[in-house]
């Protein structure tokens, strides 16, 4: 299992050079005034599918608070808690701001999680449409926004991942402005950053 | 007795040369897989590694000045700060001179994860992964797996315990291992592509476990722990990096996969 693992990987990377620099040099041709910040996760060229089967770039994710976990849909144990720690946080964020984050999970079990898998994890879970984006991405890309995020993950068997439980919040530029470490914490200093974060306009 | 040394020596160096010729591209060493018992695990959990190639050599400052030549992006002065801190390549003078603080051939350090992967997409390798660095460390001059012998881990602890030198030296002068690379141990650490795996086996839990998994460690040194503390220290340096960190003593180097035409 752990060399097909790899296999995936190294087909992935042995194709990605020059994809990547076209996708800068696009990125870099985007007027001035909508150019994202240097330490923004919509700097990855990355390309994502969500639960509704459409293929995604991080960037379209601009405009809203961004609150980010990874997981994986078979798992048994953590993930439902902190799927369950999400939408704490969701229902504690002020009624009038609510519409203006977007709660994101990520799998990092991508050959397992395809959109369906997601969209039937979102229905299973009551996660509204409106306000929840699960994402497929390869192994190349999940590994990268990992190590972007500081979440460190393994397969430990065809079906088991160990990874660390991490609630990310980026503002509507993808910065990222803080992270929660670990399960069933006291929500009042994230929900602080999250509705710092949303616009007062709003 | 003098003379009979001669021949000894002919032969010596019509066999290094022919020895160095498996590893297929231009320098890199052919690796067959195997399998070993990592540090953390049990018995049950035994790594497999296909077979796979590996540069002989970290990436030097010459080679990684060509990249940045030939990809402006990451240069000093253009690369986003998301893809690497501030301190990248700080040490040579400018985004396309190396200078005199570093050595041409010195391994290239202050490069970030994404650098390095970049760097090795751009040359149609990748990184190694975590298992596959750590099966090639595992081996000294003569054996693929050498951690029975104290004194192998000895020689790397004792390269721990010492502060990186002020000018980093030249790659290839540590001794040449079982596979034909050079410097996996004695020169600088270096960038694995799964950095940031975690290092339990077990269902996925908080990261409090892990630590526990980890640290008890520590408290409790038997024999086994102490053949794998060298290993140890690489996995704790490992899990305090960010991918977008830069390190006086951390570079990279390059691998591919056997089949595959590089």
């Amino acid at each position: 299992m752990k060399q097909l693992w790899f296999t995936c990987f190294s087909i992935v990377f042995l194709n990605s050079c020059q994809q990547q620099e076209t996708a800068t040099q696009k990125a870099q041709d985007i007027p001035v005034d909508t150019e994202v910040p240097e330490l923004s996760i919509f700097q990855l060229p990355s390309q994502w599918t969500t639960q509704d089967n459409q293929e995604i770039v991080l960037e379209e994710l601009q405009g809203k608070v961004l609150v980010m976990a990874m997981i994986y849909t078979s798992c048994q144990f953590a993930c439902p808690r902190l799927v369950a720690d999400m939408q704490r946080i969701e229902k504690e964020v002020a009624v009038d701001k609510r519409s203006d984050i977007n709660l994101v999970l990520i799998s990092i079990d991508p050959e397992h999680d395809q959109p369906d898998t997601l969209k039937q994890f979102a229905i299973e879970n009551d996660l509204d449409p409106a306000r929840w984006t699960l994402l497929q991405g390869n192994q190349d890309n999940v590994l990268e926004f990992a190590a972007v995020l500081g979440v460190q993950y393994q397969k430990i068997s065809p079906v088991d991942f160990s990874h660390s439980n991490i609630i990310s919040v980026f503002d509507h530029q993808g910065v990222l402005k803080y992270q929660q470490e670990g399960h069933g914490q006291d929500n009042t200093r994230i929900i602080g950053e999250i509705e710092a974060l949303v616009p007062r306009d709003n | 007795m003098g003379y009979l040394k001669r021949p000894l020596i002919f032969m010596l160096v019509i066999w290094l040369p022919m020895e160095v010729s498996y590893a297929q591209p231009t320098g890199m060493s052919a690796i067959t897989g195997g399998s070993y018992v990592p540090f953390y695990g049990s018995d049950t959990a035994v790594v497999t590694v296909d077979n796979f190639l590996i540069d002989q050599y970290p990436v030097t400052n010459e080679e990684f000045l060509e990249f940045v030549k030939k990809y402006p992006s990451w240069q000093r002065s253009q690369v986003k700060r998301l893809f690497a801190e501030e301190a990248y390549l700080t040490v040579w003078e400018s985004d396309t001179v190396l200078g005199n603080a570093v050595l041409p051939q010195a391994p290239v350090t202050y490069v970030s994860w994404f650098a390095a992967k970049h760097y090795c997409q751009c040359q149609g390798k990748r990184l190694p992964t975590m298992e596959e660095w750590e099966f090639l460390a595992i081996a000294d001059k003569q054996r693929s797996d050498a951690r029975e012998d104290a004194t192998f881990h000895q020689a790397i602890l004792q390269w721990y315990e010492q502060p990186a030198p002020k000018v980093l030296p030249e790659v290839g002068n540590t001794e040449k291992n079982y596979w034909g690379v050079y410097d996996l141990h004695g020169l600088v650490w270096e960038w694995v592509l799964n950095f940031n795996s975690v290092m339990i086996t077990g269902e996925s839990r908080n990261d409090t476990a892990l630590d526990r998994n980890l640290y008890c460690a520590g408290g409790a040194l038997a024999s086994t722990d102490l053949m794998n503390y060298a290993a140890f220290m690489r996995f704790a340096f490992r899990s305090s990096l960010k991918a977008s960190y830069t390190l006086k003593n951390l570079g990279f180097r390059c691998a591919g996969v056997k089949d595959k035409e590089l």
